[in-house]
């Protein structure tokens, strides 16, 4: 009757357990020994066979016989075997005495696979593993999101210069950088006494230093011609100096969105004057309509 | 029969063009018309309606402001996250001496006290890829006394006392997924803290829109903004320690870490002073922004470390005024 199975389930109608591919059918049942769907691998189609299967790291022998064919629940015979190789190879060989030798010989060799399998898998759970962790997408879009608004909160290149330009000020680059103002604007502050109030006067760009360089002249904008402007701007710029300085220890490493509160009344180039014209002509004369 | 044109509630004109001021009772909703069209009109209507009165508001404010002149209160300063942000207990005073006696014995006294000079460990995960492996050049260029070192697949553990044997201060591990660098894990090596950073937007040279040179030898400045809390603190002081205590300041290069709503921007750059108050820099070297998310006491063990901090999401991503650096 095994010819019978084979001939309907494995050669032309339809099994459950087999799969084909191009080059090859397999089998899917878990009790088969090679894993291919031939005539003598074929656990329905064979009354008497043998195959290793292993649980949980010990390996069983299930065998079948022709005389436990009408109870199922009887069918397969199991046997733990040694975990010793060696004892195991004799053991399958005692129980399998007399059997067809293809059953033995596939028998040993799908041994010999799962416990070189077994082996390593013990000698890759000592190593380091390699976590993997999920990425949850909206918490990445979430993460994105915010550096790249807290990236443009941070102004980088506004704040890497305001603290370069402090440890200048600070004197921690010592002789290196000789801006001749530099000592010349400290002496005077020394001498001045409430320039802080003064906060409303009319505020200078930085033209008025230098315009005192006048020696080495970089590509400068200021045009001033009038030297009795000098005294004014140079004590405009010392305000403005101590109004940085204050305005960046208060400022204390939290700097607000974009805007410095240094906007102050408007700032100008020169010291502004009015002009006024007189109109000597006549304005033209209007024709009346009479 | 609705036309498109309804008329006007409170206003006895005609379809539109609509008149000057419309008056909406004060019980207009524009959600009880069901006829869509109307709806939407009257919506429309009402919206421009806002903003006129929006536009006066502000009119009338200018105006108030500019006739009192002189003693028109200041201008509101507008809300920012920075300006919003939940006052954290850990905030660091200058003056505080028990972080100041802390600092003094912590792990990195010695180096504060320049007794050693660090010398950094460069590696990275498994089988890096070319994008890693440029990047951990880089980084060694911008680090001065470092070196890198491959992988070949040790055990950090075991890594750990070859390095102290051989007077490495710090290891620099970069961690890797698929192709990117995603991951840092730095640690302070004769025992000290490690910290364990998320890494994204990494940039290396070449991607750099900058027509500078290679950074130089000089020992670089290093700058660290807005580290405010205690374990802002402890972070921004492992950060120093990574470079020699002395910089060169011919060298004018500078290493920023900059920490803005708990994301700590690295730069490197070249500076020159054009003038007394102005100052023009140069970026080289490779950026990339860092996220902590865990600071352990010792070195690296991640099953049996004490954790002295770590990010939770549920607690701590809940609160978009809160931050921890």
């Amino acid at each position: 009757s095994s010819q019978v199975v084979w001939d309907t389930l494995g050669n032309r109608q339809f099994c459950s357990y087999k799969i084909t591919t191009k080059t090859q059918n397999f089998c899917r049942n878990e009790y088969n020994l090679t894993g291919l769907c031939n005539r003598s691998s074929c656990p329905l189609a064979n009354s008497q066979y043998a195959t290793i299967r292993e649980e949980k790291g010990r390996c069983y022998l299930y065998m079948k016989t022709i005389e436990r064919a009408p109870f199922p629940r009887r069918l397969w015979e199991r046997v733990l075997l040694n975990k010793n190789y060696e004892k195991a190879l004799e053991q399958i060989d005692e129980n399998l005495i007399y059997w067809p030798r293809f059953i033995r010989h596939k028998c040993k060799q799908r041994f010999t696979k799962i416990t070189q399998y077994l082996i390593r898998i013990r000698k890759l759970t000592l190593k380091r593993q390699r976590k993997i962790v999920p990425l949850r997408r909206k918490i990445e879009r979430r993460e994105k999101r915010r550096e790249e608004k807290a990236l443009i909160a941070a102004q980088l290149d506004n704040a890497i210069e305001k603290e370069l330009l402090e440890r200048l000020k600070q004197d921690t680059y010592g002789d290196i950088y000789n801006f001749p103002i530099h000592a010349f604007d400290k002496a005077l502050q020394q001498q001045e006494v409430d320039s802080e109030s003064e906060s409303d006067a009319e505020k200078e760009e930085d033209d008025g230093e230098d315009a005192d360089k006048r020696e080495f002249v970089e590509a400068d904008d200021s045009d001033l011609s009038d030297f009795e402007d000098m005294d004014k701007l140079e004590t405009s710029s010392e305000e403005e100096q101590e109004e940085e300085e204050e305005v960046e220890k208060k400022a204390s490493h939290s700097k607000s969105k974009g805007k410095t509160p240094l906007k102050g009344p408007a700032r100008r180039k020169r010291p502004y004057i009015e002009i006024e014209y007189e109109k000597e002509t006549e304005p033209a004369t209007k024709t009346k309509a009479t | 029969p609705g036309t498109a044109a309804a008329p006007p509630k409170g206003d006895g004109a005609g379809p539109p063009p609509a008149p000057q001021r419309v008056l909406f009772p004060p019980t207009f909703s524009v959600s009880e018309f069901e006829n869509k069209q109307r709806r939407h009109f009257m919506f429309v209507r009402w919206k421009q309606q806002q903003r006129k009165e929006k536009l006066a508001a502000r009119k009338k404010r200018k105006k108030e402001r500019e006739a009192l002149g002189d003693k028109a209160p200041p201008k509101a300063v507008p809300k920012t996250i920075e300006n919003q942000r939940v006052y954290d207990e850990t905030t660091v005073d200058p003056n505080d001496e028990e972080v100041a006696f802390d600092e003094a014995t912590d792990e990195f006294a010695p180096y504060f006290n320049r007794q050693t000079v660090p010398k950094i460990l460069i590696t990275t995960s498994d089988r890096p890829r070319g994008r890693t492996v440029r990047f951990c050049e880089q980084l060694s260029t911008v680090i001065p006394n470092s070196h890198v070192y491959y992988r070949r697949g040790l055990a950090l553990k075991r890594i750990i006392p070859q390095c102290i044997a051989r007077d490495f201060t710090d290891l620099i591990v970069i961690n890797e997924d698929r192709k990117i660098p995603n991951g840092l894990v730095l640690s302070h090596l004769p025992d000290g803290p490690t910290a364990h950073f998320r890494m994204s937007s990494v940039r290396l040279r070449k991607e750099i829109k900058r027509k500078g040179k290679e950074p130089t030898e000089h020992v670089p400045e290093v700058i660290l903004n807005n580290f405010t809390t205690r374990l802002g603190h402890s972070v921004g002081r492992m950060f120093a320690s990574l470079f020699p205590h002395d910089p060169q300041f011919i060298g004018r290069q500078v290493a920023t870490f900059h920490n803005q709503r708990d994301y700590i921007f690295f730069r490197f750059h070249r500076y020159i002073f054009k003038s007394e108050k102005k100052v023009g820099i140069q970026e080289l070297g490779p950026r990339f922004t860092l996220k902590l998310r865990s600071l352990q006491k010792g070195t690296f063990d991640s099953k049996f470390g004490e954790y002295e901090w770590i990010h939770k999401r549920r607690e701590m991503d809940m609160n978009r005024r809160k931050f921890h650096l």
